[in-house]
């Protein structure tokens, strides 16, 4: 852990028990976001994403308890607090942006009255301060006319402007951290373009680091410097960006990469995009060994037995067999 | 054009928006329309696919659900293979009408989760094919092959698949009357990246060996880039450019298709920092005057307040702009 480090996940272990057995969505993740620094977190749908954000910020929804591991945000160890420290984790030190803004919001409440509420919670201002303070934020996220924003309720913006002010929202704590949740999922591609320049412009702006959650490739490429690739609740892949994301070296990246349309593999009638066979496997039914062999071109015996730990190969490092033969 | 399948003209559709009839005499309202689609035209070749891309509210499930005829156009034309659906007999629009199919966006709601695969596949070759017995049973096997199921799945419920599966339960009975035409309204935006290659290839391929015809309705342009032949974008109901795809990706000619283009995040745009466009997509109740896109436009001219842009044909492209083929 270095000065730099911000956030610290280190073998976060999440489980459910249900009546049909424990689930484990979350297993023996390890990454680190430094400062200013916005690391993506990427993976298909059951690949433990967003329980790894709700993780972080203490809001499991039970039965559902993190049963190891540590999440350590600035030398402190914010994965044991109970609920009354982690209201002065959340909003203060870290703030989130899910995926849709109408829930988001309390659609009962003026969006100045939101904002101001919020920065009053956090920052020990009054109540004149905090106002003002609400208005420069909404004008630093984009609101045309914010002045006259400041008393409209939710309802009376577009979708983009939603999500505007709940960046807005996540940003007037002042955090050093900030999860986004698919935080363009619901917006149109022009609109999305918009918010995710905005996030980024920000958070380099602010030094504010940013663990981004998302399932588009072509989202983390642009916006992130580092991407973790979760399979099946397990760290499949993590590294620079355009280092994973142009010489992938676990089978799944390289399959996910290959998959995704790309001016390389799309134009010409004979391109074909590479796919990966099946589908990504329940959690009550997982593959021994490594849970990816299943579906795995390069799959070997010792894939079916042992579960690879994280071995750096190349320029990044990845949960693999095959890297564990390169070491060895 | 020599081989054309589908042929739209002018193609519109309203739709009544208007408060109750006594809230509007209460609060002294007038009666409200949306223009969901404007005099939209274009045809389709013979075993192409045709992509209709744009943003919410831009109209494309409307033109699939006139195609497919489950809405009724307000105005315009269409044709199949020389029949008019919007004008035709009661009985040649029944026999036009299983030479078209459609698979849907969502496969969790579009399959009876209290029928069986084979029933689910089976319906469209009981409703149009004079088949039964063994010969369906035969199909119904076939069919499951063909989109990579296994004939013993025939006898599972839609809630024993996953969602990759679901679709290609759902291309099985759209291809089950033995269709010429296919209307695919998303039917890739609820899968997984992986899945979706499947499904995307997949189609490909039927298309390929059945020699299919596709109007591909997608928001991902993409996914565009990877099926069409022939790509029209959509505004706010307008048509406001389209051409083939090779020819639409290396020079968008309308502000907003290049706009659309540049937006769209790129798995090699490594810290690409672009100049998103401003603004959102305006009320379509109360669109803009002139040419719809022009409050967004990087480009606009004085006169596109006003004047309603004419389409100009330029070899297989066409666009509807006030920049472009004045002279």
């Amino acid at each position: 852990m270095t000065e730099h480090t911000l956030l610290e996940v280190k073998d976060l272990k999440v489980q459910i028990p249900t009546r049909r057995g424990v689930l484990t969505p979350v297993n023996e993740v390890s990454f680190t976001i430094g400062r200013g620094e916005i690391v993506g977190v990427v993976g298909e749908s059951g690949a433990g994403k967003s329980i790894t954000g709700s993780a972080i910020i203490g809001l499991l929804d039970r039965p559902a308890r993190i049963s190891s591991g540590s999440v350590t945000l600035q030398g402190e160890v914010i994965s044991g607090l109970n609920e009354e420290q982690l209201r002065r984790v959340r909003g203060k030190r870290i703030g989130t942006v899910f995926q849709d803004p109408l829930t988001s919001l309390d659609p009962l409440m003026s969006i100045g009255d939101q904002l101001s509420e919020t920065a009053m919670a956090h920052l020990a201002i009054s109540r004149e301060a905090a106002r003002e303070k609400a208005l420069q934020a909404l004008i630093d996220v984009g609101i045309p006319a914010a002045e006259s924003r400041l008393d409209a309720y939710p309802h009376e913006f577009s979708g983009g402007m939603r999500q505007r002010v709940v960046i807005a929202l996540a940003l007037i704590g002042e955090p050093d951290l900030i999860i986004a949740d698919e935080p363009t999922t619901a917006l149109d591609v022009s609109v999305q373009a918009q918010v995710l320049m905005l996030l980024k412009r920000l958070c380099r702006e602010r030094n504010t680091g940013v663990m981004l959650i998302t399932h588009d490739m072509g989202v983390i490429a642009e916006t992130t410097d580092r991407v973790v690739v979760l399979y099946a609740g397990r760290v499949a892949e993590i590294g620079n960006t355009e280092q994973v994301l142009t010489s992938a070296k676990h089978p799944y990246t390289r399959g996910l990469v290959g998959a995704t349309p790309n001016p390389a593999n799309m134009d010409g009638d004979n391109a074909r995009l590479n796919q990966i066979p099946g589908s990504m496997p329940g959690l009550l039914a997982l593959p021994t060994g490594c849970p990816f062999h299943p579906r795995c071109s390069e799959v070997m015996p010792v894939c079916k037995t042992e579960q690879p730990a994280l071995t750096p190969l190349g320029d990044t490092t990845i949960a693999c067999h095959l890297a564990t033969e390169a070491s060895a | 054009m020599n081989d054309s399948l589908i042929s739209v003209q002018s193609l519109s559709r309203v739709f009544d928006v208007s408060k109750p009839w006594l809230n509007r005499v209460l609060s002294g309202q007038k009666r409200q329309t949306l223009k969901a689609v404007d005099s939209v035209d274009f045809t389709i070749e013979r075993g192409t696919t045709y992509a209709l891309v744009g943003e919410s509210g831009s109209g494309k499930s409307t033109i699939a659900k006139m195609l497919v005829g489950l809405l009724k156009p307000t105005s315009g034309r269409v044709h199949i293979d020389g029949v008019d659906l919007t004008n035709a007999s009661a009985a040649d629009i029944a026999s036009t009408r299983k030479r078209i199919q459609m698979i849907f966006q969502d496969p969790y709601a579009s399959l009876n989760p209290r029928w069986r695969v084979r029933d689910i596949v089976g319906e469209p070759i009981d409703a149009f094919l004079n088949v039964s017995g063994a010969e369906r049973t035969r199909k119904i096997d076939e069919l499951l092959e063909k989109v990579g199921l296994s004939s013993k799945d025939g006898a599972k419920f839609p809630h024993e698949f996953s969602g990759g599966q679901r679709q290609r339960i759902g291309i099985a009975r759209a291809l089950a009357s033995d269709p010429e035409f296919i209307v695919c309204d998303e039917p890739t935006s609820a899968l997984d990246v992986s899945v979706q290659a499947q499904v995307l290839n997949l189609m490909r391929d039927l298309q390929r060996d059945l020699g299919l015809t596709y109007l591909f309705i997608t928001h991902d342009l993409a996914v565009v880039r990877y099926m069409a032949d022939h790509v029209g974008v959509l505004y706010l109901g307008r048509l406001i450019e389209s051409a083939p795809r090779q020819e639409l990706f290396d020079s968008p000619a309308h502000p907003y298709t290049q706009m659309l283009i540049n937006a769209a995040p790129r798995v090699d745009g490594f810290g690409r920092m672009h100049e998103a466009a401003d603004g959102e997509i305006p009320d379509p109740i109360s669109p803009p005057s002139g040419c719809h896109f022009h409050p967004r436009c990087p480009q606009r001219l004085d006169a596109c307040r006003i004047e309603v842009p004419v389409v100009q044909h330029t070899g297989r492209r066409a666009v509807s702009c006030l920049l472009h083929g004045q002279s």
